[in-house]
C-alpha cells in the first residue's frame, strides 16, 4: 500500500526586499494513504499551493521531511527513517502527477502528443504509448479530438487533456492545483464527477486544492483546512459524501443532504473566522 | 419636470455646428465587424492602401525624371534603371556582373546568418537555463551589442585581415547579439507550469531544455532570426566597404565614387527587394512552425 508522509514540516520563505520573511507552512503533519482523496480548502495564501509544491517536490521544505513509498514491498524501508515507509522525497518525479489550473499543455504538440508526452519522455515505444495515451483520452470523453491542437480546444477541454495525460503516465499520486477554478459551473460538476470516477476506478492518492467549499465537500474523503499566517492544517474531517454521490449521480441531492448543509456550514465558519483574523492583523 | 429635460437634450444637440456634427460622425465608435475585436489598435487590412502608396512613389517618381524636372545625375528614371539592371546582369559593372555581385553578398549574408544562429540559438538557450554561462555572456554582449558595427570594423580587420573572414565576422557579430538576446528572452517567456509538469512526468533536465525550452523559446527564436537578417543587411554595405571586389554593397560604393546613379539605386532597390522578401518568407515560417502565437 503506498502511503505519503509529510514529518513536521516547515517552509520559510525568504524576505522579499524590505519585507520580513514569510512562514508559509509551520509543522504540517500529514499521512495520506492508497485511496485516501484528501482536498485542502483554506483562505488564499495559507500555503495550499505550498504544500503541494513540496508534496511533489518543486520546493524543498526548511524544516522536516517528507516520504513516499509502497509498505508492501518487501525490504522496505529502503531509506532508514525511523519507523517511515518508503523513499524520501527529494524532487519531483513520474509517481507524482500535477496538473494545475491552466497553461500547462504544449501548445506545439497535438492532444494525443500532449497525452503521451510523459511515456516518450520514459521512451515507451510509439504504438504503446499512443494506445496507453488513447485509452485515456477515451476515459475523459475526447477521442474525437487526437489530432486538435490545444489551443483549439475549450478551457474544459484542455483540462480534460491534463488530467488524461498525468493519468497516462501512471503516478501513483495525483496531485490537482485548483484544476476546475477557471472553468464555468457546468463543465466542472462534469469534471468533479469524472475526477471520482478516476479515482473510484484506480484508487490513486489524490491532493485535490480548491476554493470552493461544496466541491470539497463532494469530492473529499479527507478534507484538510488550513489557516494562514503561518500556515497550518487547522481541522481534518473524514467524509464520505463521494461515496453517497458516486451511487445516486446527483450532485444536487448530495448537497441538499442535511448533513452535507451543516457540514459546509461548520466549514464556511471556520474559514471566515480566518479571514477576519487576517483582516485584525 | 422629466418632459422638459428631454426636451432641452434634443435642442442641445440640434443647436450644435453642423461642422462638429459633421466630425462627430467620423470620430463616433462603431461595432467592430465580426471575426475582429472591438477597440482591436489598427484594426483592418491595409494591404491595398500599401499598393496605391507603392504605385503613387513611382508614378510620381516617373513623371518628375520623365518630364526632366530632375537631372539623372541626381535621380535617374526608373525606366533607365530597369534597363540598367538588364546591363548589369549582361555586362556588369566593376569587373563584375550582377548575378556574380549578388551570390557574393549571398554567400556572406547566409554564411554569417547560419553561424549566427548555430552559435547563437544554443548561446541564448544556455544563458537563459544557467546561471554560470548568464554570468559569463551577460556583460560580454550587453557591451558590444550597442555598438555600431562601422566602431569595431578596424579591429576586426587588424585580428583578422582583409579578405573575407573579416567580412563574415563583422556581419556575423552584428547578427550574433539580436540572435542570443531575443532567444533568451523566449526562454524567460516559456511557461513554469509547463517545465514543472514535465519534470513530473519524469523529464530529466536535459529533456526540459531541448523538449519543452526550446520548443518554447521558438517564436521569440524565429523573431530574433528575422531582426538578425535585417542587421546584416545593414551591415554588409560597412563589410564590403574593405578590399570587396564583389558584392552589392561593393557595386553601389564604386558607383557612387564615379557617380553612376543608375547603378545605386539599382542596387539598392535590389537589396531592398531580396529583404523584403526574406522577411516575408521569415513570417510564412513563423505562422507555420509557430501557430500558437498570440493564441492562449
Ligand atoms: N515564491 C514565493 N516567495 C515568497 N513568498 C511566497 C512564494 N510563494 C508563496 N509565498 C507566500 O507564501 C504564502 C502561501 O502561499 P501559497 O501560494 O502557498 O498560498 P495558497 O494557499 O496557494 O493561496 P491561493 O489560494 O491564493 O492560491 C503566501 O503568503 C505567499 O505570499
Ligand atoms: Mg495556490
Amino acid at each position: 500500500m503506498n502511503r505519503l508522509q509529510i514529518h513536521d514540516v516547515s517552509v520559510v520563505y525568504p524576505a522579499a526586499q524590505g519585507g520580513a520573511p514569510v512562514t508559509a507552512l509551520s509543522d504540517v503533519k500529514l499521512t495520506i494513504n492508497q485511496g485516501d482523496l484528501v482536498v485542502a480548502l483554506g483562505a488564499s495564501g495559507c500555503g495550499k499551493t505550498t504544500l503541494l509544491n513540496l508534496i511533489a517536490g518543486f520546493i524543498s521544505p526548511t524544516d522536516g521531511y517528507l516520504t513516499l513509498g509502497d509498505s508492501n514491498i518487501p525490504g522496505y524501508p529502503r531509506v532508514s527513517l525511523g519507523r517511515d515507509i518508503g523513499d524520501e522525497v527529494t524532487g519531483p518525479g513520474a509517481d507524482r502527477g500535477v496538473v494545475f489550473q491552466k497553461h500547462a499543455l504544449l501548445p506545439w504538440l497535438n492532444v494525443i502528443e500532449n497525452t503521451e508526452f510523459g511515456l516518450k519522455l520514459q521512451g515507451v515505444d510509439k504504438e504503446k504509448r499512443r494506445a496507453r495515451a488513447a485509452e485515456f483520452l477515451k476515459l475523459v470523453g475526447l477521442e474525437d479530438f487526437h489530432n486538435h491542437k490545444t489551443y483549439q480546444l475549450s478551457g474544459g477541454m484542455q483540462q480534460r487533456v491534463g488530467i488524461a495525460r498525468a493519468l497516462t503516465n501512471d503516478p501513483q499520486m495525483l496531485l490537482l492545483d485548483e484544476p476546475l477554478g477557471a472553468l464555468d459551473a457546468l463543465t466542472r460538476e462534469s469534471l468533479q464527477e469524472l475526477l471520482l470516477d478516476v479515482w473510484n476506478e484506480t484508487n490513486k492518492m489524490m491532493f485535490f486544492i480548491t476554493h470552493s467549499v461544496d466541491e470539497a465537500l463532494l469530492l473529499a474523503t479527507r478534507l484538510i483546512v488550513m489557516s494562514p499566517r503561518p500556515g497550518r492544517i487547522t481541522h481534518e474531517f473524514e467524509l464520505d459524501f463521494n461515496r453517497q454521490f458516486l451511487q445516486c449521480r446527483d450532485a444536487r441531492k448530495v448537497k441538499a443532504n442535511p448533513e452535507f448543509i451543516a457540514m459546509k456550514e461548520k466549514v464556511l465558519e471556520i474559514i471566515h473566522g480566518d479571514e477576519e483574523a487576517t483582516e485584525n492583523d | 419636470m422629466t418632459n422638459s429635460v428631454s426636451n432641452s437634450a434634443t435642442d442641445a444637440k440640434d443647436s450644435s455646428p453642423p461642422l462638429s456634427r459633421f466630425l462627430a460622425r467620423f470620430l463616433k465608435q462603431k461595432a467592430a465587424p465580426s471575426g475582429s475585436y472591438y477597440g482591436e489598435p489598427g484594426a483592418g487590412d491595409s494591404r491595398l492602401i500599401a499598393i496605391v502608396t507603392v504605385a503613387c512613389i513611382i508614378g510620381l517618381w516617373t513623371f518628375v525624371t520623365e518630364a526632366g524636372l530632375i537631372k539623372p545625375l541626381f535621380l535617374p528614371s526608373p525606366l533607365d534603371v530597369i534597363a540598367r539592371i538588364g546591363d548589369l546582369f549582361q555586362d556588369g559593372f566593376s569587373g563584375a556582373t550582377l548575378t556574380q555581385h549578388m551570390a557574393a553578398s549571398f554567400g556572406r549574408i547566409f554564411g554569417s546568418f547560419f553561424l549566427a544562429c548555430i552559435t547563437g540559438i544554443p548561446l541564448g538557450i544556455a544563458i537563459g537555463c544557467s546561471r554560470v554561462v548568464r554570468g559569463i555572456f551577460d556583460p560580454i554582449i550587453e557591451f558590444y551589442r550597442p555598438l555600431p558595427p562601422l566602431a569595431y570594423l578596424p579591429l576586426v580587420i587588424i585580428w583578422m585581415g582583409i579578405d573575407e573572414s573579416s567580412k563574415i565576422m563583422l556581419i556575423y557579430l552584428a547578427m550574433l547579439s539580436p540572435i542570443v538576446i531575443s532567444t533568451r528572452a523566449g526562454v524567460g517567456a516559456v511557461r513554469i507550469e509547463q517545465i514543472q509538469v514535465a519534470y513530473s512526468m519524469g523529464a530529466n533536465s536535459w529533456q526540459v531544455v531541448s523538449q519543452i525550452i526550446t520548443r518554447g523559446a521558438l517564436p521569440d527564436i524565429l523573431t530574433g532570426m528575422r531582426i538578425a537578417i535585417g542587421f546584416g543587411w545593414t551591415t554588409l554595405v560597412a563589410a564590403e566597404m574593405v578590399a570587396a571586389e564583389r558584392g552589392i554593397g561593393f557595386m553601389v560604393l564604386n558607383a557612387s565614387e564615379f557617380l553612376v546613379t543608375d547603378v545605386v539605386i539599382a542596387g539598392i532597390l535590389i537589396i531592398g527587394v531580396i529583404a523584403f522578401g526574406f522577411d516575408m518568407l521569415m513570417r510564412y515560417l513563423e505562422t507555420k512552425f509557430v501557430p500558437w502565437k498570440g493564441k492562449n
